[in-house]
Order: structure tokens, then sequence, then C-alpha cells
């Protein structure tokens, strides 16, 4: 699949060649169990696999979850009290589902770092960037719909704050909401269609990380030098990388299960951490919660809908709120042409890596603002967080390509990686490796 | 040197708002003992006699009011729980009386039912109270002495229950009762617990420190009933882990050893 050179599947059973002939399928596994990866990926490269583990999970749990679920405001509450005292492991789905969409968020917004930070998205990988920004746009949309489901008080308040910003579009604003909503407020039918939607979109995810890996397999991996990988001969191309099989499962499937073991004490030990305690109270429409406050991989950008406290212009402050929200994850599908480096990773770049941890620190900050009541001093914290964000992307980064000296990155990644570890290359590689 | 300025400008911003903002939560949230109660940690266990204690406080006083509508007599019985016998359990059922679904006639309650719902509807239900209030928040919102001294939702039924300070108020025509741990300082229940108003058949001194620990400890189970199953099985997942994560870690090591030379 991969524009590196290296060794085809050749099918040598008569079983294999008949299956090859008719559906290529064991090519298919074989290019991509075997794709040439470089060898220099560092442990920033692991959170794909625990992204693609927290899909798999949240379905899993999710599909045996609907089947003792009552989608209805009379029965979601009670009907998650019977998941977590009457069926059997009940309390263990319920908590892995939940804190598995904070692992899924945790893991996101690693790789999307990642991703900024060694310009992941620089050309030719623009489209597998804007495939993952469609997958994180779903994730969220998933996220917030499946936090409507259980029916607690932040579930219907966080429900009726998010879909009140639709009725700041002018004109249609309120018959979009209403659409939305199934209604004039949320109730019945909206938590019938959140539930459908909330079941749809995980496969809708599943469909897009299949071309996402499509996508970078086409291209080859990024890594940490920015340099690609050496194309002219299949040689060459040995020496940057490895196959992915067995070298990169092993190293994802170590990670992956250091991450888990942290995940299983969060569930086993502190499962209600990263919840909002109001949401064990049922939904009350007649009552509204002293502070109502999206969950945690929400409040950056909950923290930038409530900077907005003035009007622009002819813009109200409401519509202007909701832009800056939306507008906060829109730079970043722009982000391959804003970039006006032509050195890829930010590991040669002086100037941009720190605006590149000012920009982490910014949405950490905002993250804590977001999570606070809308009052001084957050208001204006939040404002400057906003601003920073902004201004990284649609200022600092276009301006940076020009301005800044970049260091020189080294030749090739085989040069990149015997600087970090020595070894002899090539030869004894061969020798060992159980595929050839 | 620009740059530079202006991110040190932007921390020492950061740390002055910061500071700012701690009296004033301080002062909008109740103050909430941190007990040390047995079920918490990694190795916290329900205590048996102290859940049975909490049952006889709920049974005799709370229950005037409050509900616990999704918890079934039969969890009683459970392990990590009261766990009455099997008889003391269907006795405490059948001392209730239930109205049949089916039938819409009253009967005795069978282990299976419910207990039954808040009989003063302004009494919220009591079920999952001990997870829908935390009793810590802080520094500044950040929830880090969560992690160190768990949500705090039954340190804050035990706080709320002894700190009424005895001053009442009217207000459009209702009663409201001074408690230091409630929020906003008035609470519309009045004081529940008198010294000795229930007869601990233990022994126990029934101070009304004790009683509101022993009733906290009760919602607590009542809203996670199977917290001490969980945290078996988060411990063995755990240990389980540790050694997978432990192996692959030396199965990647061996991997890649003929192309690292020094790592």
């Amino acid at each position: 699949m991969s524009g590196i050179p290296h060794d085809h599947y050749e099918p040598k059973t008569s079983g294999e060649k008949w299956v090859e002939s008719r559906l290529p399928v064991l090519g298919l596994l074989h290019s991509t169990l075997f794709i040439p990866t470089p060898r220099n990926l560092n442990w920033m490269w692991i959170w794909g696999i625990v992204l693609a583990f927290c899909l798999v999970m949240q379905i899993a749990t999710g599909v045996v979850l609907v089947m003792h679920y009552n989608p209805s405001v009379s029965g979601a509450f009670a009907s998650v009290e019977h998941i977590m005292r009457d069926v059997n492991a009940g309390w263990a789905l319920r908590y892995v589902h939940a804190n598995g969409a904070s692992l899924f968020f945790f893991a996101v917004y690693c790789h999307i770092f990642r991703g900024i930070f060694y310009g992941s998205y620089k050309a030719p990988r623009e489209i597998t960037w804007i495939v993952g920004m469609l997958i994180f746009f779903l994730m969220m949309a998933t996220a917030f719909m499946g936090y409507v489901l259980p029916w607690g008080q932040m579930s219907f308040w966080g429900a009726t704050v998010i879909t009140g910003f639709f009725s700041a579009i002018p004109l249609v604003g309120t018959s979009i909401q209403t659409w939305l909503l199934g209604g004039p407020a949320v109730d019945n039918p909206t938590l019938n269609r959140f539930f459908s939607l909330h079941y749809l979109l995980p496969f809708v995810i599943a469909g897009l990380v299949a071309v996402h890996i499509w996508a970078f397999h086409t291209t080859g991996n990024n890594n940490p030098t920015g340099v690609e990988v050496r194309r002219g001969s299949k040689a060459e191309a040995e020496r940057d990388t490895l196959p992915f099989w067995p070298y990169f499962v092993i190293k994802d499937l170590f990670a992956l299960v250091f991450v888990l073991v942290i995940f299983a004490a969060i569930v086993g030990f502190m499962p209600n951490f990263l919840g909002h305690p109001d949401n064990y109270v049922e939904a009350n429409p007649l009552k509204t919660p002293a502070h109502i406050v999206p969950e945690w991989y929400f409040l950056p950008y909950y923290a930038m809908l409530r900077a907005i406290t003035f009007d622009i212009f002819f813009i109200n402050s409401k519509l202007a709120g909701v832009l800056a929200m939306f507008g906060s994850i829109a730079v970043l599908l722009l982000l391959p042409w804003l970039d006006t480096s032509r050195v890829r990773s930010g590991r040669y770049r002086p100037m941009f890596k720190v605006w590149f941890w000012l920009l982490v620190a910014d949405f950490v900050m905002l993250m804590w603002c977001g999570s606070q009541p809308p009052e001084q001093p957050f208001v204006i914290m939040s404002q400057l967080g906003t601003f920073y964000w902004f201004a990284f992307f649609l200022v600092i980064l276009p301006i940076l390509g020009v301005v800044e000296k970049p260091l020189t990155p080294p030749d090739t990644i085989e040069a990149d990686f015997r600087a970090h570890y020595g070894g002899d290359g090539i030869g004894r590689a061969t020798a060992s490796h159980p595929a050839e | 040197m620009a740059r530079i300025t202006l991110v040190s400008g932007l921390l020492a911003g950061l740390a002055i708002v910061s500071l700012d903002a701690v009296p004033a939560r301080a002062a909008e949230e109740g103050h909430v003992v941190d007990y040390a109660f047995s079920f918490e940690g990694p190795f916290g266990t329900f205590d048996q006699a102290q859940l049975q204690r909490g049952l006889q406080v709920y049974t005799e006083v709370c229950s005037a009011c409050h509900g616990l509508k999704f918890v079934p007599y039969r969890e009683l019985a459970e392990h990590g729980g009261p766990a009455l016998s099997e008889e003391q359990m269907r006795a405490y059922a059948a001392m209730h009386e239930v109205t049949d679904a089916d039938t819409g006639e009253s009967r005795p309650a069978t282990p299976s039912d419910h207990f039954a719902t808040s009989a003063d509807p302004n009494a919220p239900d009591l079920s999952l109270m001990a997870k829908a209030r935390h009793g810590f928040e802080g520094p500044s919102g950040l929830l880090i002495n969560q992690l160190l001294h768990g949500i705090g939702g039954p340190e804050y039924i035990a706080t709320l229950l002894h700190s009424f300070t005895g001053e009442e108020r009217s207000e459009a025509g209702a009663t409201l009762y001074e408690n230091t741990a409630f929020p906003g300082g008035w609470i519309s229940m009045p004081p529940p617990l008198g010294a000795d108003q229930v007869t601990y058949a233990d022994g126990t001194p029934a101070t009304v420190e004790q009683m509101s620990q022993d009733v906290a400890a009760f919602l607590m189970w009542t809203a996670e009933p199977r917290m001490m199953t969980r945290k078996a099985a988060g411990l063995t997942a755990v240990l389980f882990l540790i050694v997978l994560t432990s192996l692959l870690w030396f199965t990647n090591k061996k991997l890649w050893k003929p192309y690292k030379e020094h790592a």
C-alpha cells in the first residue's frame, strides 16, 4: 500500500492463491501488517493504537449497555441504576464505558498535539490530518450525546446549554434548535434521537479510522525528525524502516497495556473522579444546577465560548462565543496551510518549540477556566487564552515560517536512529527478522 | 528577550489570579470534615457492623421522610454490604408494606421489592446521595484534594447531620435551619438526630457524630453496593496488567536489541 519499496505478498499455497485471486484480502493484510515504519518513532507514536483500542472498547461495552438501557425520560435514569445493581458486571461495563470516554479524549489530545509538534499535518499528509480532525469532531458529538443518555441533572442541563447555542444563529437559529431537539426543549424526543445517533456515529468513526489509516499508509508515517524515508531502493528504505510487525506491534502493545494499568486503577478505585456528582441526581427541568459544567474534555472550548462577553461589531456576544468555540476547532482543519515553515518537525524549530509549549499550557489553562464559574479572574484568563489560541494558528504560525531560522535536520532517519542508539544498521537486523 | 518577558508576565499574572480565586470558593462551599471511613482507598472495605448501625439509623430516623427507591431489600443480605442473614433480610422486608404492581393491593414486601420512595415529597431520595454530593473540590476547583481524600460525598452527609447551629428563620412560609456544612448555610431539613435517638444493639454509644458517620457509611453502600467487588476486580486487573506490561517490556527490549547498541 505505501509508496515505500518493500516485499509484496506472494500467495504460496493453492488455498492462498484461490482466495487472493478472488479477493486480495491476504495481500491487504500483509501490506498493512508489514508496512515499513520509520525505526526512530518515539513514545508519542503509541496513541494511535490506544485510540483504536478505545474505539473497540467503547463499541463493545456500549453494545452490551444498550441491551439493558431504556431510552425514555421516565426510565433512563433508573435503567442505568439497574445496570449498576442488577446486571452481571454491569457496574464494570458502565464504569469502563464512562471512563473509556475520558481515556479516548486524553489519547486523542496527546495524538493531536504530537501531530502539531512534529508537523504531521504537513504535505503530503494533509488528508490524514483532515480525516483525523473529522474523527475528532465526531468523537465530540458522540461523547456529548452519550453524556445525555444517563438523564442526570448534568445530562439534561448540559444538553439544554449546548443546543441553546444554535439559537444564536441569526434568523434560522431557533428553528434549527427545535429541529435538533425534536421540540421546544430537551425532552423525550431529544433523548431518543441522541440515543440513536450515539449508537450510529461510532461506526461512522470506525469507517473514517480506516480512511485515516489508509491515508497514512499511503504516505508512510511521519517521524520525530520529519525527514522522509528514502525510497530509492528497497535496501535504502530498509535502513530507515522496520516492518510494523513485530517491531511496532510489540512496542505499541507494551505502551497500550501500560496505559491500561492506569485506566484499570481509575475504573477500579476511583471511577467517579472524572464525573460530576450532579449526574447522580435524576434530571429535573424545574431545578437548574448551581454550576453547569461539561465533561473535562470539553472545558477548553466551553471556556472559549464564555470568554466572548462583548459584541464584535454587529455580531452579538452569544453568537460570537459560539463562533469562537467552533472556530477554535476549525483553525485546526486549516493547519496544513497556516504553517509556512519548510522544516516539518518542531524538534528543529527553536522558536516554534516555545510557542508550541505555550499553546499546550494555554489549553490546560482554558480547561481550568472552563471548570470555574463565569466570574473574574476566570473571564479575563479565558479571554487571554482564547486570544492566544487563535493567535497561535492564525498569526504566529504563518509568521514563524518566515522569520525563524530552523536547525538542520539529519539527512536520513537512519542517521538519527544511529545517533541515538548506535547499532550496526541493517546487518544483524535481517538475520533475526522472522518475516524474512 | 521580548518573548521571555511575555511568557514570564503571563505566568506571574496566572499566579496572582489563582491566589485571588481561593477565598471566594471557600466561602461559598460549607465546611466538610474529612472523616477516615473504612471504605476509603484502593483497599478500603465496608465495615459490616457500621452498615448495620447505619441501616438502623436510616430505618428509625431518615425513612420517616426519605426513600431509597433504587435499593432492593435482597441487597441487604449480599456479601460486601450489611450482610444480614437471609432470615433477617426477609423479616426486615416483611416489616414494610408495598403496593403490589399487579394487583394494586397492599402487601408485606418481599426481597425483590425496593425500599419505599420518599414519604415527604420534598425530601430527596437517598439511594445515590453519597455519590451525588461532593465534599472536596480544591484547591481552586482543581479537584486535586479528591485524589487524596476521595470525592467526599459520605463526609458531606456525615458533616451535614451534626452541623446545625440551632438558629432558625422563616422564609416564604417555610422554616430554614442554619447548617454550616450546607452550601448557602440554610437548609429546610430540621436537625434529624439527637443524642441516644437510637439504641445500638452492639452497645456503641449513639452520639450524634457516631450516628451521622454510620448512616453516611450506609448511604455510601446504597449508592455503590458493588464497591468491594469493584475494588477486588480492579486490584486483580491492575496486578495482571502490570505483569503483562512487564513481559511486553522485556519482549520489546529483546526484539529491538539487535538495532540498539546503547539503549
